[in-house]
């Protein structure tokens, strides 16, 4: 339950603004990915096309590859839809649906896309609770807002709601930037855990938090103001932290820029 | 308030509002839902489109037959004949019908404004909301009840006031006796009504504005040593003043196209009654003047006179809500 | 507020009592301004509920219709409103069938799909609807009804007029509420791989569920106070009708414009305030229940 994911050749624009140019880069199936880089070096932009959420906003549009083992999410007989389905996301700000209980925000992916089998439900509320670490606080108010539970439980919740449809790939765009220190650690707990079943690629501003949670690390960065943004490398996390090719790079970690 | 003006105003500031909603998935156009649902979506859109459009042609179409076998000038005439030979003109209509909306925003746009600035500046905050409520309470109040309490009520108590302002004022021709009509039936009282009618609708637009204005501007000022009102005057009013116009350019629509309280307060002149220039006489507007003559509607060219004084209101009140609109609009440039 | 502490060794510009003299002149005027609007509310309130409440009691009024009646003058029985109430609520309830599905969709079309020039067009279109004066639209529907096909004038011709004038209210306030829902959550439902029309019916109009309701209603309150397309579309009945597809139907408007040519005759002036009565405070708790409905989900939140 768990596929690779190789982007080629990606430029990605919003309008006729190329926001990031010549992405290449491959991610294990089974690992955690680390974006880091400057503020608006579009590494939150990448990994918005690796479920074509980017398209999502008035004028994404991308051109290029990502391949999901082999499989073009980019395929004109490609539908984004699936391609969601299939690659899951969790957002910087918890964002639980406000009209739905903590149960149903769980099931909202299934309930949604057509499954209304109550034991089936119930089953994956559970199990995704579970997953998320979220269970034992949770099993007792599952029918209350979810709206109602702190920040770090929320996100814990959005969590849930994304590996509830099992998802191949989880993407998470900078999911304790919201949070306060010890929530993060649940959730920094919560992903080691969830590379023993998904892909997991994670954007954060925080290298300690890349440094602690990734395999293997990418670091974007603009050339210049106005310029597209770039991958400079991507390499283990330990070879980037400790070793990097790039000078840039380790201007960056070392806390020189950015 | 867009619930009362039904008019959307532009984000609440230049870059600090919601982003522009999502466009989602222009890539699955496939999906049969979607398509089915998005295409439901854009039908209504476009209904509305073609309804308007409707309106005109219908209106216009019916009315030039009619207009081809008037033997009076329309645009000048003043006689309303409507059987054969037909003689309609539509000037004592038109005047009666923007003299009498003038009056209405002469009274209401200052009062709106005051109002405006007190709901939203010198309210304390308890009494805000209530406040901004019951002013919201006025514009639910039917116009038929505002016909029945305006002609019935408040017009016997008004005629003395108007006997004495034309006993004083009456060297103006605006304000000149009318042989005929005595009681307080006439054009200035039935624009009184109107103010009050749309005070509510300037009212919410303007006090939406007004909060809208920028608190770096209201705190600018007051660093300045200004007081209140200065405060008010150089922050406040100049940074709504495009909402205020619209708002009334919003609420002389409304008034140009009142029915049921206008034909219940106004008295009617007889066919061909002389030419005044006076708001203390009677008379018609267009919309009063088709309401009150529907029972006589036999279809066919008579009704085509109607038809053609509609489509004149039509136009009057398309263009003054067109400028709203335009004004609001440039508002919008000017705040991103 | 320190605004009105003037300190008399600056000078800005004139006198610095003249400014403070200036200050409390406009704040007496705007609270002027704001309690003179309030005789109006108070007069017509006063006016009707003294005139017209009672009749409400009368045992008749809510179960009779005015068959029966006698030319004014000659009628000693204030009889009842029940067939102008029940045409009221009927052709309203119909007005709203038909103009609120359209007006959401268009409003969901203006938020979640319109773009470019087509959606400036809609939306200029949606403002041009909403100054069409009431009368305007009345005639449109007879033009087209009457004048083009010929047919016979049916209650339901003058709930098409009143849709026209109910689409703007409630596509303008359906906007607004969905412009308020955040595009995190459509974010939340996109990623979990939900269609975009799933997404909106089922995430999108449930959020903002209590504001559509609340502008349904002030624009259903709206058009059961509206006089003008009645006098021309749907003429007055002393009968009860409750059939929408044919005949006359009465309303509560309709039955007051009637009873107001003969307002000296005093069984028609308790006819005409009671009537007047009962269409005001209809129209004030529609609306008042709206706001409620906007306030209680406000407090929720």
């Amino acid at each position: 339950m768990a596929k690779r994911i190789d982007v080629q050749d990606l430029d990605i624009f919003y309008g006729d603004f190329k926001a990031v140019e010549g992405v290449n880069l491959s991610v294990e199936p089974r690992s955690v990915t680390a974006f880091i880089g400057p503020s608006g070096c579009g590494k939150s932009t990448v990994l918005r096309t690796l479920n074509r959420m980017h398209e999502v906003i008035p004028g994404g549009r991308v051109q290029g590859k990502v391949l999901l083992d082999d499989e073009d999410l980019y395929a004109a007989s490609m539908d984004p839809v699936v391609v969601r389905r299939t690659v899951g996301m969790v957002f910087q700000r918890p964002n639980p649906f406000p009209t739905m209980s903590i149960a149903d925000n769980v099931a909202a992916g299934l309930r949604l896309n057509g499954v209304k089998d109550k034991k089936t439900l119930n089953e994956v509320v559970e199990k995704s609770l579970k997953g998320a670490n979220l269970w034992n606080e949770v099993k007792d108010r599952l029918d209350k807002p979810g709206a109602g539970l702190s920040g770090g439980q929320q996100q814990r919740l959005c969590i849930a709601r994304a590996i509830a449809v099992q998802p191949q790939v989880l993407l998470m765009d900078e999911p304790c930037s919201a949070l306060d220190p010890i929530s993060t650690l649940a959730i920094e707990d919560l992903i080691h855990e969830l590379k023993d079943s998904f892909t997991v690629v994670i954007v954060t501003h925080n290298m300690q938090q890349a440094a602690r949670v990734s395999d293997q690390t990418a670091f974007f960065n603009l050339k210049a103001t106005g310029q597209p943004g770039h991958l400079i490398e991507i390499d283990d996390t330990k070879t980037i932290f400790n070793n990097p090719t790039e000078k840039a790079t380790e201007d960056y970690i070392s806390g020189r820029f950015g | 308030m867009s619930s009362i003006t039904g008019v959307a105003l532009p984000e609440e500031t230049p870059s600090g509002g919601q982003p522009k909603p999502l466009d989602a998935d222009r890539a699955s156009t496939g999906r049969l839902g979607d398509r089915i649902f998005g295409g439901a979506a854009l039908g209504s859109g476009l209904l509305i489109v073609v309804i308007v459009t409707l309106v005109a042609i219908f209106l216009l179409a019916q009315a030039v037959p009619a207009l081809s076998k008037d033997h009076a000038n329309f645009l000048t005439s003043t006689s309303w004949v409507t059987s054969q030979p037909m003689a309609f003109g539509i000037a004592q209509l038109l005047w009666t019908t923007v003299a009498s909306s003038v009056v209405a925003l002469l009274f209401a746009v200052p009062f709106a404004v005051a109002i405006a600035l007190f709901l939203t500046q010198y309210a304390p905050a308890w009494l805000a909301r209530p406040a901004a409520g019951l002013i919201d309470l006025l514009a639910a109040v039917p116009s038929i009840v505002f016909g029945l309490w305006g002609g019935f009520i408040v017009a016997p108590k008004w005629a003395p006031i108007q006997h004495f302002l034309s006993d004083t004022l009456g060297w103006i021709p605006l304000f000149k006796p009318t042989a005929g009509i005595t009681g307080g039936n006439t054009i200035f009282f039935v624009g009184i009504i109107l103010a009050i009618m749309i005070l509510p609708i300037i009212t919410a637009l303007s006090r939406e504005v007004f909060a809208q204005t920028p608190t770096t501007h209201k705190e600018g000022a007051l660093a300045l040593g200004a007081t209140k009102w200065e405060m008010v005057r150089t922050a406040v009013l100049p940074f709504g003043r495009p909402g205020v116009i619209s708002a009334s350019m919003l609420g002389l629509g409304r008034a140009l196209g009142e029915t049921i309280a206008v034909m219940m307060i106004i008295s009617g002149l007889p066919n061909g009654a002389k030419w005044t220039w006076s708001l203390f006489n009677g008379g018609a507007t267009f919309a009063s003047k088709i309401a009150s003559d529907a029972s006589e509607f036999s279809g066919g060219l008579s009704t085509g006179a109607y038809i053609a004084a509609g489509l004149v209101l039509f136009i009057l009140t398309f263009v003054v809500n067109a400028i709203a609109r335009i004004i609001i609009e440039r508002r919008k440039d000017f705040s991103e | 507020m320190s605004s009105t502490t003037a300190r008399p060794e600056v000078t800005f510009g004139s006198k610095s009592s003249g400014r403070a003299i200036r200050n409390t002149v406009a704040t007496v005027l705007v609270w002027a301004a704001f309690l003179i609007a309030l005789i109006p509310l108070g007069w017509i309130m006063w006016t009707v509920l003294t005139k017209g409440l009672h009749v409400l009691f009368t045992g008749t009024w809510w179960q009779k219709d005015q068959s029966g009646a006698l030319p004014p003058g000659f009628d000693h029985n204030v009889r009842g409103a029940r067939h102008a109430l029940v045409g009221t609520l009927e052709m309203s309830v119909v007005t709203s069938v038909i103009a609120i599905p359209i007006a959401i969709m268009t409003a969901i079309y203006l938020v979640e799909y319109g773009r470019g020039k087509v959606a400036r067009l809609v939306s200029f279109m949606v403002d041009i609807l909403s100054g069409i004066p009431s009368i305007v639209a009345a005639l449109f529907i007879y033009a087209i009804w009457v004048t083009t096909f010929g047919l016979k004038l049916i209650p339901v011709c003058a709930s098409i007029a009143l849709a026209m004038l109910m689409i703007p209210v409630v596509t303008r306030s359906t906007e607004e509420m969905l412009k308020l829902v955040p595009n995190e959550l459509r974010e939340a439902s996109y990623a979990l791989g939900v269609p975009k029309w799933k997404t909106i019916t089922r995430v999108v109009l449930p959020t903002s569920l209590s504001g559509i309701v609340t502008g349904a209603l002030l624009g259903f309150a709206r058009v059961a106070g509206e006089t003008a397309p009645l006098i021309l579309l749907a003429a007055y009945t002393q009968y009860l009708n409750e059939n929408i597809f044919s005949g006359n139907m009465a309303a509560l408007p309709t039955m007051i414009s009637t009873e107001f040519s003969n307002i000296g005759d005093a069984v028609s002036s308790e006819r005409l305030w009671g009537a007047a009565c009962t269409l005001i405070l209809l129209v004030l708790v529609i609306n008042l229940l709206g706001r409620l409905v906007g306030r209680l989900a406000k407090v929720k939140k």
